[in-house]
C-alpha cells in the first residue's frame, strides 16, 4: 500500500552544454509517493520547475521498463543507482526513506560528453557496432533457419550476452572509463554462435581496436558487471581477450578483410 | 537562459572504411590496451614465479647459515661450468629486469589511458559494489613495492645501506645470512619489509586474479578457483615474507 | 498497369489500393515479376529517407542500403537501438510449421485476418504470411539467439491462444533481440556508408512538391535547428499513436507527430479508432504515473482472475473466502476461461471496476491469483514458468505475488490505425510510404499476439525494398526539387513560428498536464468501450481542451538549445488533433468489431456485434483544414479467400 516519503533533498547536476561548467543544484521534494518510481519523481520535479518558471531538469529515458537503454544517472555513487539488476527507470521511491539526501551526477567518462545536465552522448558505442558488431548477412540470402543446429546451450549463452541494452552504465562505473563489458559482450554474443565464425577474428580485432580509441582500458575491477542491468558477467571480457589474441595470432591470409 | 552550444552537427556514415595501418603483430598486439594487458599478466606471471622462488629459497635461513649461504653460492654457480661463474644468474637478473621494464611500461600506458579516459571526475563519492581495495589501489601498491625492491637491492644486493655485505662466512661463503639478519634487526627496516609486504600481498591478490581475465583463460569449471588461487598465493608469499624480520626481531634467526 | 484494380473511386482522393491481380496466393509473385527495377549502378542516383529506426525503419535502411540507394536514417534517439520495438516481450509468428502441428501461409493468414475482426485488407494480409518465412532464415543468419531445442533446432510456442505453435522466441526479450539485429545491419551500413544517420533528429514535417513527397523538414534537437532534406522518396517507420492515452505502455517519447503531419500535408488516416488494449498490465498507482508496465500474458495460462463480490470489500486478499470471491472470466467465459481474448477480457476487467469491485488501494485494478497453482504444482514450478515476471512485478509493485495475488488491469499497447497505404504500402501521396505500425494495413480491428514483429520486419526487409524501386524506376534521370525549393522554405517557416510560438504562450500549464488531461478524456470516452453520448462529449471537450493547451501552455527554457518540455509541446500539439480523429471515426464506426467496441452495438450476451453490410470498409479520413472536419473516404474490403464469420470465445 502506497506510503509517503518526505523530505528528500536531491543534488542535481546542472549544466547547459559539452563545454560549459557545470554545478549541484540543490532541491527539497517534500513528499512523494514510495509506490513513485525515481524517473517519476524527477518528472514530478520537472513540473514543478516548469510552474515556477525554471527550465525543466534534462535526463534521457524512454522505454521506463529496463529494457531500451536510454536512462543513465549516477545516483549516490552509484550507475542506475542502489539496486542490483535493473536500470533506473526501475528504480522506485520505496528505495528510499524520509530525510534522505540523494546525489545525481550524470554518467561521466570522456566518450559520454554531456549534453545536458544529466543527458550524456553515448554514440560511441554505436561506432564499436558499425566497425564489426553484426553479422554481415545482406536481405535476401538466408538459408532456412533450420539449416543450423544451434546446441541449446551455445544459444542460451549467446543470450545471456546479448541481453546488453547498451545503456553505458559498464563504462560509467569503471574505475578506468573502460568499455570492455559493452564491446565483451557482443563479440561474446556473436563469436560463440556458428553464424558468426567467418568474421569471427576480423570482429573482434575491429571492435577492440575502435573501443580503444575512445575508451579507457580494462583492469578487472569488476564494477562494470555489479553496475550491469542485465549482470552480464566480466567473463565475457575473458572471452574477448582470447578472441582478440587468436585473432592476431591468426595467419592474416587465413582470414577475410 | 544564456545559451549552450548551437554548432551544426553532421550525419554520421562511413565510420568503418578507413583501414588500420598493421605492424609486426608483437607491436601491432601491443598497441591496443588488450595487448597491454597481456604484457601486464604474462611478465606478472614471471615475477610471481621470482617472488615464490625468493620466498621459497629464503626459508632455508630457518635451517641456519651455512644452508642459506649454500644456497646462494648455488644460484651464482647455477649451470657451471655450461654458463662461466655467474653469468647464469645475471641472464636470469638481466630476463627479469625486463619483465618489470615490461610492466611498468605497460601499466604506465595504461594509467595514462585510463586517465585520458575520464578526464573529469565524479564530483560525488563513488559508492563501489564489487571493485576491491586491491583493484583500486594497484598503482599504489605497485609503486610502494619497487620502491621496496629498490631499497632491497641497495640494501642486500650492492650492500650500500649494509656494513655487512661482502663479509665471508667460517666456510668462506658470501655471509647472505649474516647480511640478512644485520639488514632486518634494524627495526625500521624491519617495519618498511613488513609493510611493503602486505603492499605485495595486496598487489599479488588482484594481480594473480587478473593474470586469468586478462590472458583469456576462462571455464566455468574453474572460474570459481581463480579468486582462491589468488588468494592463497598472496597469502603465503605474505606469511612466508614477513616471518623473516619477524624471527630475526624474535630472536629465532641470527643467534 | 494492367495487373492493378482500381477499387473505388471516391470523393475527393483517388483510393487506389493497387492490388495486383491473381489469386491470393499469386499476388506478391505476380507483383515481383511485373514490377519495374532500377540497374544496380543507377540506385546509387536515388536518395531514400527513413524516418524511425524499430523494426521497420532500420531493415528498410539497412536492405535499401545494401541495395545501393543512397539512405538518410533518422532518429530523434541517442541511437537507433533505443526504437520502442526493442520492448516487445513475446515473440515472432512464421508460418514455417517447424512442429508439424498442421501450420500453413494459408492458416497464419486466415487466423489473421478472423483475428482483425475482418477488417484488414486480404491482399496485405496474405503476403504478411508469406513472407514471414522468410524473416525467420534472415533474423537466424544474423546471429538473433532464438529459443532452441535440445536438439538444436529452433522451438515454438503457441501464443495468444492460437491453435498451433508458430510463435519463435528469445526468452522474454523477442523484441529487443530483432531489433538489435536490424540495427547491427543498419550500423554496419552507416560503417559502410549507405547510410547516413541523423541522430536525436526530430521529424516535423513532410514536404510535397506538385503533390509528391519531395522531402522532409527535421529539428535537431540538440541545437534546435530547423533544416529541410530532400530525396526521391520519405519512408516513415515512427511507430503507433499509443500515448494519445497519456498512460501506456509504449515508451514516453513515442508519439504520433510523424504520421499525424503527413496526415496534414495530404496523407490520409486510416482506421485510426483501432487501438488495442492489453489485459495484463500493473494498475496506475498514483496520480504521477507515467507509464503503465505490461506483464506477459502467458501469467494467464495459469493465473486465476477474480474480484471481491462486495463492492466495500476492505480485507486483504487472503482472508476473502472462496465464496465471497467472483471469478468472473470463468463465470462468463466457461470454455476459454481466464484464456479469453485481449479484448473480451479487458472489456470484463472494466465493467467490474465501474461497477466499483476494483481492487487495490485505487480500486482500479483485477486480482490474478496464483495460489491455486502453487499449492497445486508447487513454488519451484510456478518460480521456473513465471520466476522472472514475478520478480519484475515484486520490483515495480512493491508485493511478493507468490504470496498476494497480482493486481492488473488493461491499458493501452498497439494501435492499429494509421496511415493508410496501398500494397506498395504508400501513401497516396506519391513517394511517400509508411511501415510498421505507423500504417494501418495488416491487423484490422486487432492485432494478434507476437504479430506485430513479423509485420515491421517484413515491410522493412521484404516488401519496401521491392516496392520503392518499382516507384522509382521511372524518375531515372529526372530532377527533383532541392530543399532551396520555395515550398521547403515555407515548410521550415512554418515549423519555426510553431516552436517560437510554444515558447511564447508562457501560460500557467505544463505540456504533461495536458497530456494528462487528454489521456483521461480519450481513455474514458474512446477507451475499451465507446458510445456515442461519450464520443459527442469528447469531441465538444476536446476542443475546448486544445484551446486551453493554444492559450495557456507554458514551456520553459529556449528554442536553440537541447529542450525536452519544448519537443513535449509539439507532440502533445498532434495528440489532441489526432484524438479528435479517433473519436470522429469511432463515432461514424457504428458497430462493434475487434477492440472497438460501441456499447449500442452488442450481442444480448454483451458480446462485440460486427456490421458487415455496413461497415466492411477501411475508413481513410482526409484533412478538411481542421482536426474537427475530417472528410471520410470509404475503401471497401472484399473478403474472396477469408470468408466472413464471427469471433467467439464461448
Amino acid at each position: 500500500m502506497s506510503n509517503k516519503i518526505k523530505n528528500l533533498t536531491l543534488k542535481i547536476w546542472r549544466q547547459l552544454g559539452p563545454t560549459t561548467k557545470g554545478s549541484f543544484e540543490t532541491y527539497k521534494v517534500a513528499e512523494i509517493s514510495d509506490e513513485a518510481s525515481f524517473l517519476e519523481m524527477l518528472d514530478y520535479l520537472n513540473e514543478r520547475l516548469i510552474s515556477e518558471g525554471k527550465t525543466a531538469i534534462v535526463f534521457d529515458h524512454d522505454c521506463r521498463e529496463g529494457i531500451c537503454g536510454t536512462c543513465s544517472l549516477m545516483i549516490n555513487g552509484q550507475a542506475h543507482g542502489p539496486q542490483q539488476g535493473g536500470a533506473t527507470c526501475q528504480l522506485h521511491m520505496r528505495k528510499f526513506s524520509d530525510g534522505d539526501n540523494i546525489v545525481i551526477e550524470p554518467f561521466r567518462a570522456a566518450a559520454f560528453p554531456i549534453v545536458r545536465d544529466l543527458m550524456v552522448d553515448r554514440s560511441k558505442f554505436d561506432r564499436i557496432i558499425e566497425s564489426g558488431g553484426f553479422i554481415t548477412a545482406p536481405t535476401g540470402g538466408a538459408p532456412d533457419g533450420n539449416l543450423i543446429a544451434i546446441p541449446k546451450p551455445v544459444s542460451d549463452a549467446a543470450m545471456d550476452s546479448a541481453q546488453c541494452i547498451g545503456c553505458g552504465a559498464c563504462v560509467a562505473a569503471c574505475p578506468n572509463g573502460a568499455a570492455s563489458l559493452f564491446t565483451a559482450a557482443k563479440v561474446a554474443h556473436l563469436n560463440r554462435l556458428p553464424q558468426g565464425q567467418p568474421e569471427r577474428f576480423k570482429r573482434v580485432e575491429s571492435m577492440v581496436e575502435t573501443m580503444d580509441l575512445y575508451f579507457g582500458s580494462c583492469t578487472n575491477h569488476g564494477e562494470c558487471q555489479g553496475a550491469c542491468p542485465k549482470e552480464i558477467s566480466v567473463d565475457v571480457i575473458a572471452l574477448l581477450n582470447k578472441d582478440y589474441r587468436k585473432a592476431k595470432f591468426a595467419s592474416r591470409k587465413d582470414l577475410a578483410r | 537562459m544564456t545559451q549552450a552550444t548551437s554548432s551544426h552537427r553532421s550525419p554520421v556514415t562511413g565510420t568503418a572504411v578507413a583501414s588500420k595501418r598493421r605492424r609486426l603483430f608483437l607491436l601491432d598486439l601491443y598497441s591496443t590496451a588488450v595487448g597491454k594487458k597481456y604484457v601486464m599478466a604474462i611478465t606478472g606471471i614471471a615475477l610471481m614465479g621470482f617472488v615464490l622462488t625468493h620466498m621459497i629459497g629464503n626459508l632455508k635461513m630457518y635451517l641456519g647459515a651455512s644452508e642459506l649461504n649454500h644456497y646462494a653460492r648455488f644460484l651464482e654457480e647455477l649451470f657451471y661450468p655450461i654458463a662461466p661463474h655467474g653469468v647464469a644468474l645475471w641472464i636470469l637478473r638481466g630476463g627479469l629486469l625486463a619483465m618489470l621494464v615490461l610492466h611498468l611500461h605497460a601499466a604506465y600506458s595504461l594509467t595514462v589511458l585510463n586517465r585520458r579516459a575520464r578526464p573529469v571526475k565524479y564530483q560525488s563519492a563513488r559508492d563501489f559494489q564489487i571493485a576491491t581495495f586491491a583493484s583500486r589501489t594497484m598503482r599504489w601498491s605497485g609503486m610502494i613495492a619497487l620502491a621496496f625492491i629498490t631499497w632491497h637491492l641497495l640494501d642486500l644486493t650492492f650492500g650500500v645501506v649494509n656494513e655487512n655485505v661482502g663479509a665471508k662466512d667460517a666456510e668462506g661463503l658470501k655471509d647472505v645470512y649474516g647480511n640478512v639478519v644485520f639488514s632486518l634487526q634494524r627495526v625500521p627496516v624491519a617495519i618498511f619489509y613488513v609493510i611493503a609486504n602486505v603492499l605485495l600481498g595486496i598487489h599479488l591478490f588482484h594481480g594473480a586474479w587478473s593474470i586469468f581475465q586478462s590472458l583469456g583463460w576462462n571455464n566455468p569449471r574453474f572460474n570459481k578457483l581463480r579468486r582462491s588461487f589468488a588468494t592463497a598465493f598472496a597469502a603465503i608469499i605474505v606469511i612466508g615474507n614477513v616471518s623473516f624480520p619477524v624471527a630475526v626481531l624474535a630472536g629465532v634467526v641470527g643467534n | 498497369m494492367s495487373l492493378t484494380v482500381d477499387l473505388l473511386e471516391q470523393n475527393t482522393v483517388n483510393l487506389n489500393s493497387k492490388i495486383p491481380l491473381g489469386s491470393i496466393e499469386d499476388k506478391w509473385d505476380n507483383y515481383k515479376a511485373d514490377m519495374k527495377l532500377v540497374n544496380p549502378g543507377n540506385k546509387r542516383k536515388f536518395k531514400v529517407i527513413v524516418v524511425g529506426t524499430g523494426l521497420a525503419g532500420a531493415s528498410a535502411a539497412a536492405t535499401l542500403a545494401e541495395l545501393g540507394y543512397q539512405v538518410d536514417s533518422f532518429t530523434f534517439h541517442d541511437s537507433p537501438r533505443r526504437a520502442h520495438s526493442i520492448a516487445a516481450q513475446g515473440g515472432i509468428n512464421a508460418a514455417k510449421n517447424y512442429q508439424g502441428d498442421g501450420d500453413s501461409v494459408n492458416r497464419l493468414f486466415y487466423d489473421t485476418v478472423k483475428g482483425g475482426d475482418f477488417r484488414s485488407r486480404e491482399s496485405n494480409v496474405h503476403r504478411l504470411a508469406q513472407v514471414s518465412v522468410n524473416i525467420i532464415d534472415q533474423m537466424v543468419a544474423q546471429g538473433v539467439p532464438f529459443a532452441r531445442e535440445y536438439g538444436g533446432l529452433l522451438d515454438n510456442r503457441s501464443f495468444g491462444g492460437a491453435q498451433v505453435s508458430r510463435t519463435f522466441y528469445a526468452r522474454g526479450q523477442t523484441g529487443q533481440q530483432l531489433l538489435l539485429g536490424a540495427y547491427q545491419q543498419l550500423a554496419r551500413q552507416i560503417g559502410l556508408g549507405g547510410v547516413r544517420l541523423f541522430n536525436r533528429t526530430e521529424f516535423l514535417d513532410v514536404v510535397t512538391v506538385d503533390g509528391r513527397a519531395a522531402g522532409i523538414v527535421v529539428r535537431d534537437l540538440v541545437t534546435g535547428e530547423i533544416e529541410s532534406h530532400a530525396a526521391h522518396a520519405v519512408v516513415l517507420a515512427t511507430g503507433g499513436y499509443g500515448n494519445v492515452f497519456f498512460l501506456s505502455t509504449n515508451a514516453m517519447s513515442s508519439n504520433v507527430t510523424a504520421a499525424w503531419r503527413a496526415h496534414r500535408k495530404g496523407a490520409l488516416f486510416a482506421n485510426p479508432c483501432f487501438t488495442q488494449i492489453h489485459p495484463t498490465c500493473i494498475p496506475q498507482s498514483d496520480e504521477f504515473q507515467s507509464k503503465l508496465t505490461l506483464m506477459s500474458e502467458s501469467l494467464r495460462n495459469d493465473g486465476r482472475v477474480w474480484v471481491p463480490n462486495n463492492p466495500n470489500e476492505t480485507r486483504p486478499p487472503h482472508e476473502i473466502a472462496e465464496s465471497e470471491r467472483d471469478y468472473y472470466l470463468e463465470r462468463l467465459y466457461p470454455s476459454y476461461g481466464n484464456l479469453a481474448a485481449r479484448d473480451v477480457s479487458s472489456r470484463a476487467a472494466k465493467r467490474l471496476v465501474d461497477k466499483g469491485q476494483g481492487i487495490g488501494p485505487l480500486k482500479n485494478g483485477v486480482y490474478l491469483d496464483f495460489s491455486e497453482v502453487i499449492t497445486r504444482l508447487g513454488r519451484e514450478v510456478v518460480q521456473e514458468r513465471y520466476g522472472n515476471l514475478f520478480e519484475m512485478y515484486e520490483r515495480i509493485a512493491g508485493e511478493n505475488p507468490y504470496e498476494v495475488p497480482m493486481r492488473i488491469y488493461p491499458a493501452s499497447h498497439y494501435t492499429m490505425g494509421g496511415l493508410w497505404v496501398d500494397y506498395e504500402l504508400q501513401t497516396n501521396i506519391p513517394g511517400l510510404y509508411a511501415a510498421g505500425e505507423a500504417n494501418f494495413s495488416d491487423h484490422g480491428a486487432n492485432r494478434l499476439g507476437a504479430s506485430a514483429l513479423m509485420q515491421g520486419l517484413a515491410d522493412g526487409y521484404f516488401v519496401l525494398p521491392y516496392t520503392i524501386g518499382n516507384e522509382l524506376a521511372p524518375m531515372l534521370g529526372k530532377t527533383i526539387p532541392g530543399v532551396e525549393h520555395p515550398e521547403f522554405k515555407k515548410a521550415e517557416q512554418a515549423a519555426r513560428e510553431k516552436y517560437d510560438n510554444y515558447l511564447n504562450i508562457k501560460g500557467s500549464r505544463s505540456p504533461d498536464w495536458f497530456h494528462r488531461e487528454l489521456g483521461k478524456i480519450i481513455w474514458g470516452r474512446c477507451g475499451m468501450e465507446r458510445d456515442e453520448q461519450g464520443l459527442k462529449q469528447a469531441l465538444s471537450d476536446l476542443p475546448a481542451l486544445h484551446e486551453e493547451f493554444k492559450t495557456d501552455l507554458n514551456v520553459t527554457g529556449d528554442g536553440t538549445s537541447l529542450n525536452q518540455t519544448l519537443e513535449k509541446a509539439g507532440r502533445v500539439d498532434d495528440f489532441f488533433e489526432l484524438g479528435m480523429l479517433m473519436c470522429r471515426d469511432a463515432l461514424e464506426r457504428r458497430e462493434s468489431c475487434g477492440t472497438h467496441f460501441r456499447t449500442e452495438h452488442q450481442t444480448d450476451d454483451g458480446e462485440a456485434k460486427r456490421d458487415d453490410q455496413n461497415y466492411c470498409h477501411v475508413s481513410a479520413w482526409q484533412w478538411g483544414g481542421d482536426a474537427m472536419t475530417p472528410n471520410l473516404n470509404i475503401e471497401p474490403l472484399e473478403f474472396e479467400a477469408a470468408h466472413l464469420a464471427t469471433r467467439s470465445y464461448k
